[in-house]
């Protein structure tokens, strides 16, 4: 494990210049949660560490317009304790916070979980339904992308070398929205998601749904967006045939495998399943919500 | 000496190595250092099973801050010799070819070479240079799969013992028993109900948080030191003696503190390794495991197929019962197959009662003892069978096991006649305990299961020495798993009649103490108690002689009152009562420094019996298992401390719940451990459980001074089957498979529900 | 491969030490500065026996690399106790008898204490969710819970 070499640089520019210019493989370090197991384990061999907390800007919550900024580098341990964001995004929270233990809170970020690129990450399906924008630093400048396209496969992602993340975008929220994020894990806590299910609707005043986004993870090789789970909420209260749509609608979107945690069958079953609840939660969440 | 007054034994007091432990200066097996150390670390097998072409070490060696490179090559070819060791019977070339494999590789982690070096990153970069060429060989892991004609043989002389006629083919199948008591054949003849079915368990890992760690010094005139975490310092002093052909008497082994063991602590792994490493370059090595390696490397249990068939009376009572157990004893032969089939029926008092078992051998860790080997197992299959078999003659599954209820004078299947047991007493006292009666929810189900446990005695010593000031010190020389030491000071300090704050316990290393086999088997508040006990009675006989000296008076009218020497019979009243300390001070001028010294073989450790009522919710949806409440019932003899007697049985129970729900070996195709951490290997964690109550039942071993009986294990065997009963009442699916998983347990409702069609 | 020099506050006191890149916080603690109280149970920030407080943060120490302590206030299980006082989440650890080998003990009492410095009175079930990163293989948690109860009630005192 030797050749290691960390820094801590102070500025993004510096950190871009760092990852883009560096002789070997360089990984920026937020949180650290998935590299450090992975440097241990030697799935990660890099030469160079970009320690991205010491940047201003990369830490914190901040309310713009009406609309949320995360710093890229900002524990999920900080989300929940924010209480603007728990209060518009709820789901996006609560997806960050499921994020491992109370001490990978403190430690784990948005960022980290999602260029992991791991299919289960928690945070991803959550802030696809939210339509969360990155603002990505690299050696052309500065560019914004939707979430979703980040990822690209399992441990791949569409990001150029010299890029990072450095902050992400959340648009305004409507009135009457909600958003909810559940999983499936075998025991109370501690476990990577079997499948994940992130939703977020905005109604009307009479209860309709007017907008809705449905994704999953854990089901496919990245975390996938379901336009026709979408499409089953879309126009209807969630009564039961509403439901039972939204839950064929997302079983058939599962490309599963079968590993330690889960078999193909398991998976799109449960998909269903979590479907169902966290749009029931959804729903709620956006009545209470004026 | 009867004790019937009591007035430390039963107490709770803070044990004597709390603030030790709860500051962080309690010293485990990685906190100690030595000057000069090297840093060791084992080179691995990739392969399930390969045999081991060459090794070459030139280049590790060449690299500066190398300083000893080892393979079997440097490890004395002893011949086989079979011995006596925890829990089960050891082939010592066996235990050799396990610590540093000899020309073949038996499983994946099989350790093939070690280095130590001046750095951890040296070491690991040495571990790269090592060059090995394997020829892979096809590999077998499931005990079923290895006892097929066509399983790839582990060892090409293993001819199955315990077979007539002798068989002249080679097999996996290390060894055969039976355990037999009447006919079963007319006994299921009479039968009014019979219950057969096939169950099986995955292999677990008895995952204690603190991996192996030691540190071993050889200097230059033959003599060795080694400080290891482990379950036993003279067992370690032993293996390492045999496996290196050293002299016993050269090798002195300091126990640290050990962070866990439940059987998995009971065999060395890194101490031969590491004491060869250090003679071969004359200074310490410490070797410590990662948790990677702990799980691939180190001794998990067996998995296992269990067919029981159970035949009843409508009337409950039980008419014949059979059973069949195959193990899996990993890499080599000896798993706990032999006391899981005398432990699966020991609960009931049959009269036909026929179980055979294999040990098989595949391409796994070697397993080691888990907290009542092979029991949990066995029972899981019997106890679900019981249950299955109560429902089909309509009887409540308590009152079933009652009305076949082993007794004081049940002949058990394994041989002995049972006396002073308590088994009847847990079921009583399960049938009267509210939680019995709560009333369950939808989706809720509530089972019950019992277990057994044998207990053992064996050899221990101790040493009571008093202080000039009066206090004492006991000297002992097991380690401390659970609590032990406290019990050890508790029971001196009833006899001795001082408080508890004045009695010192230490665990002793193996040229401070006498022989005392290892902690396990349930045998430390037992058999080292009973020889502290008698240590701590001959300091009183000596303090009583000393008192006589100094009041010139017969020894005979003198007793040991509340921690004082009072004149009696015809000396009564002469002298006002002389203290412990007052005694102790004028020691040299009566006779010398006072003590007493007890080294036993203890006989007459008696059984455990315990009964657990589990109550579950299950969503039927996901196939998710919550458990709502835990009640365990065992007979413990008598509680020396109460909170560590039912902190054993807690534990036990939620070990025993995580082999229920969630935690299996999974190995891939190639025979390679996919879950070796604790994220995929899942044990449970703190919001997975409720409170568990321990209700403690006492009924004493007269053969004990304080009736101790074993704790520790008892509570690991019945949780599995209590899980899956409380299953099936609660949604009518039987679950004979372990573990009962999400995604397997919601097939088999799928499952249930197309079959409904 | 050159060693960062890395300053920081451990316990209250500053320290100074030399560490490579891929040395890890803990390894930090117990191979250069004797705090050989924080224990590795896994490596893989699974088990929680590493458990330290960083500027006020319960975090795994194997999952934070020695140089990223630079400027930092890092809490061990070490400072719990002042001098021969005990702090009463230990006194309670140890009338419980909510350790058993002794092992996950450190890593239990300083997440406990990072959970009563945010939320002075946890329900069970708050307590169980919070500690659910710190693994106990020999009490099966009960008397740990119960513990962790108690003194939380002796602090709101």
């Amino acid at each position: 494990m030797p050749h290691l070499a960390y820094s801590a640089p102070a500025t993004v520019e510096d950190a871009v210049r760092a990852l883009a210019g560096a002789a070997g493989v360089a990984k920026p370090l937020s949180g650290g949660t998935d590299l450090l197991v992975q440097l241990r384990t030697g799935r990660a061999k890099p030469d160079l560490i970009v320690d991205t907390k010491r940047i201003p800007g990369m830490m914190g919550v901040r309310e713009e317009n009406g609309a949320f900024v995360i710093g890229a580098a900002t524990p999920s341990a900080e989300l929940g304790e924010h209480p603007g964001l728990k209060r518009a995004w709820p789901g996006l929270v609560e997806a960050a916070k499921l994020i491992g233990s109370t001490q990978i809170q403190a430690r784990a970020t948005l960022a980290g979980n999602l260029c992991n690129a791991s299919p289960a990450a928690d945070s991803v399906p959550a802030m696809i339904v939210a339509r969360v924008t990155c603002v990505i630093a690299g050696p052309g400048g500065r560019r914004e992308a939707p979430v979703e396209t980040i990822c690209t496969g399992p441990g791949r992602t569409s990001l150029a070398r010299g890029e990072m993340i450095i902050a992400f975008k959340l648009p305004p929220r409507p009135p009457r929205s909600g958003d909810a994020y559940l999983r499936f894990i075998p025991r109370t806590e501690m476990d990577i998601a079997v499948v994940g299910c992130g939703v977020n609707v905005t109604l009307d005043a009479g209860g309709v749904c007017r907008d809705a986004r449905v994704a999953l993870g854990a089901v496919a090789p990245t975390a996938v967006l379901v336009p026709e789970a979408a499409k089953a909420l879309i126009g209807r209260k969630l009564d039961d045939a509403a439901l039972q749509a939204l839950d064929a609608a997302a079983r058939q979107a599962c490309k599963p495998i079968d590993d330690k945690r889960g078999t193909v069958d398991y998976r799109i079953k449960v998909a269903g399943v979590l479907a169902r609840r966290a749009a029931t939660i959804a729903f709620a969440r956006a009545e209470a919500a004026r | 000496m009867a004790y019937e007054t009591l007035k430390v034994v039963g107490t709770r007091p803070i044990r004597p190595d709390g603030v030790d432990k709860v500051t962080g200066r309690a010293q485990f097996g990685a906190d100690m250092t030595m000057p000069g150390q090297l840093v060791g670390k084992m080179k691995r097998s990739p392969h399930a099973h390969a045999r081991i072409v060459r090794i070459d070490a030139s280049k590790a060696l060449a690299l500066p801050g190398v300083k000893a490179v080892v393979t079997a090559a440097d490890f004395p070819d002893i011949p086989d010799e079979m011995a006596f060791v925890g829990e089960g019977p050891m082939n010592f070339r066996d235990l050799s070819c396990n610590c540093m494999a000899r020309d073949k590789a038996l499983y994946e982690g099989h350790a093939v070479a070690a280095v130590a070096a001046t750095t951890s990153a040296i070491a690991d970069d040495a571990l790269a240079l090592i060059d090995v060429v394997y020829e892979v060989l096809p590999h077998v892991i499931d005990v079923e799969a290895a006892m097929a004609e066509d399983a790839p043989l582990l060892h090409p002389r293993m001819l199955t013992q315990g077979v007539q006629p002798a068989p002249t083919k080679p097999s996996n199948i290390a060894k055969k028993m039976v355990f037999s008591l009447g006919d079963v054949a007319q006994g299921f003849k009479e039968a009014e109900a019979i219950v057969q079915r096939k169950y099986t368990t995955k292999p677990v890992h008895q995952a204690y948080i603190e991996p192996h760690a030691c540190i071993a010094a050889a200097s230059s005139d033959g003599q060795a030191q080694i400080f290891s975490s482990s379950q036993g310092q003279f067992m370690i002093r032993a293996y390492v003696a045999k496996l290196l052909s050293i002299d016993i008497s050269n090798i002195r082994v300091t126990p640290a503190e050990i962070g866990g063991g439940f059987g998995g602590k009971t065999l060395v792994y890194l101490e031969p390794v590491a004491l060869a490493l250090s003679k071969k370059c004359g200074r310490p090595v410490k070797m410590v495991m990662s948790r990677e390696e702990v799980f691939k490397a180190s001794g998990p249990t067996s998995g296992g197929a269990v067919e029981v068939k159970i035949g009843a009376k409508k009337d409950g009572t039980i008419t014949a019962a059979e059973a069949t157990l195959k193990y899996q004893a990993g890499a080599f032969a000896g798993s706990p197959v032999g006391p899981g089939c005398m432990a699966a029926f020991a609960m009931y008092d049959l009269k036909n009662v026929t179980i055979t078992g294999y040990d098989v051998v595949s391409n796994r860790p070697k397993v080691a003892a888990y907290r009542a080997p092979g029991a949990p197992i066995s029972t899981f299959g019997v106890e679900s069978c019981i249950d299955e078999l109560a429902r089909k003659i309509g009887m409540d599954p308590v009152a079933f096991r009652a009305k076949n209820a082993a007794k004081n004078g049940t002949k058990a299947a394994y041989g002995p006649t049972f006396k002073d047991i308590g088994y009847v007493e847990t079921l009583e006292a399960a049938r009267k305990h509210p939680h019995y009666q709560q009333p369950l929810g939808k989706n809720q189900g509530r089972g019950v299961a019992s277990g057994f446990w044998f207990n053992i005695g064996g050899e221990s010593s101790a040493a009571v020495n008093i202080n000039e000031d009066g206090s004492a010190v006991v000297v002992e020389g097991n380690p401390d798993i659970g609590g032990s030491r406290a019990a050890m000071a508790m029971m001196a300090a009833e006899v001795l009649g001082l408080p508890i704050e004045r009695v010192r316990p230490i665990v002793a290393d193996t040229s401070s103490v006498g022989y005392s086999f290892l902690t396990g088997g349930s045998r430390v508040t037992f058999a080292t108690g009973m020889a502290v006990t008698q240590a701590a009675e001959q300091a009183v006989v000596e303090l009583r002689k000393r008192a006589a000296v100094t009041w010139d008076i017969p020894v005979d009218d003198i007793a040991w009152v509340d921690g004082k020497a009072q004149p009696v019979g015809a000396s009564a009243g002469k002298f006002p009562p002389l203290s412990l300390a007052e005694i102790a001070l004028k020691s040299a001028r009566t006779g010398g420094p006072i003590g007493g010294k007890a080294q036993i073989n203890a006989q007459g450790a008696a059984p455990g019996y315990g009964t657990h009522i589990c109550d579950v919710e299950v969503d039927q949806e996901t196939g998710h298992v919550t458990i709502l409440r835990y009640t365990a019932v065992q007979d413990v003899g008598r509680a020396i401390h109460p909170s560590y007697v039912e902190g054993q049985i807690q534990g036990g129970v939620a070990q025993g719940i995580g082999w229920a729900l969630n935690e299996e070996y999974i190995y891939d195709k190639d025979g390679r451990l996919e879950n070796p951490g604790f994220l995929d290997y899942r044990v449970p964690v703190c919001s997975d459980l409720p409170m568990i109550e321990a209700v403690v039942v006492e009924v004493p071993n007269p053969r004990h001074p304080f009736g101790v009986k074993g704790v520790g294990e008892v509570p690991i065997v019945p949780p599995m089957a209590a899980v899956a009963n409380a299953i099936y009442d609660a949604i009518g699916v039987r679950m004979p498979d372990l573990p009962i998983s999400p995604p397997r347990l919601r097939a088999a409702i799928d499952r249930r529900a197309e079959a409904a069609e | 491969m050159s060693k960062h020099h890395v300053s920081a506050t451990v316990n209250g006191e500053p320290v100074e030490f030399l560490c490579e890149p891929q040395e890890t916080l803990l390894d930090v603690l117990r191979d250069h500065l004797n705090l050989t109280g924080s224990k590795e149970g896994c490596g893989s920030g699974d088990c929680g026996a590493c458990s330290v407080i960083v500027d006020g943060r319960l975090m795994c120490s194997c999952l934070m690399l020695g140089a990223e302590a630079e400027g930092r206030a890092i809490d061990t299980i070490e400072s719990l106790a002042q001098g021969e006082t005990l702090h009463p989440l230990q006194q309670r650890f140890l009338e419980h008898a909510a350790l058993q080998c002794g092992f996950c003990t450190p890593g239990f009492l300083v997440a406990a204490k990072a959970l009563l410095d945010r939320n002075p009175n946890p329900t069970e079930s708050e307590a169980r969710y919070w500690l659910a990163g710190n693994l106990c293989r020999c009490t099966g948690y009960d008397k740990i819970i119960r513990a962790v109860m108690d003194a939380a009630a002796d602090l709101r005192k």
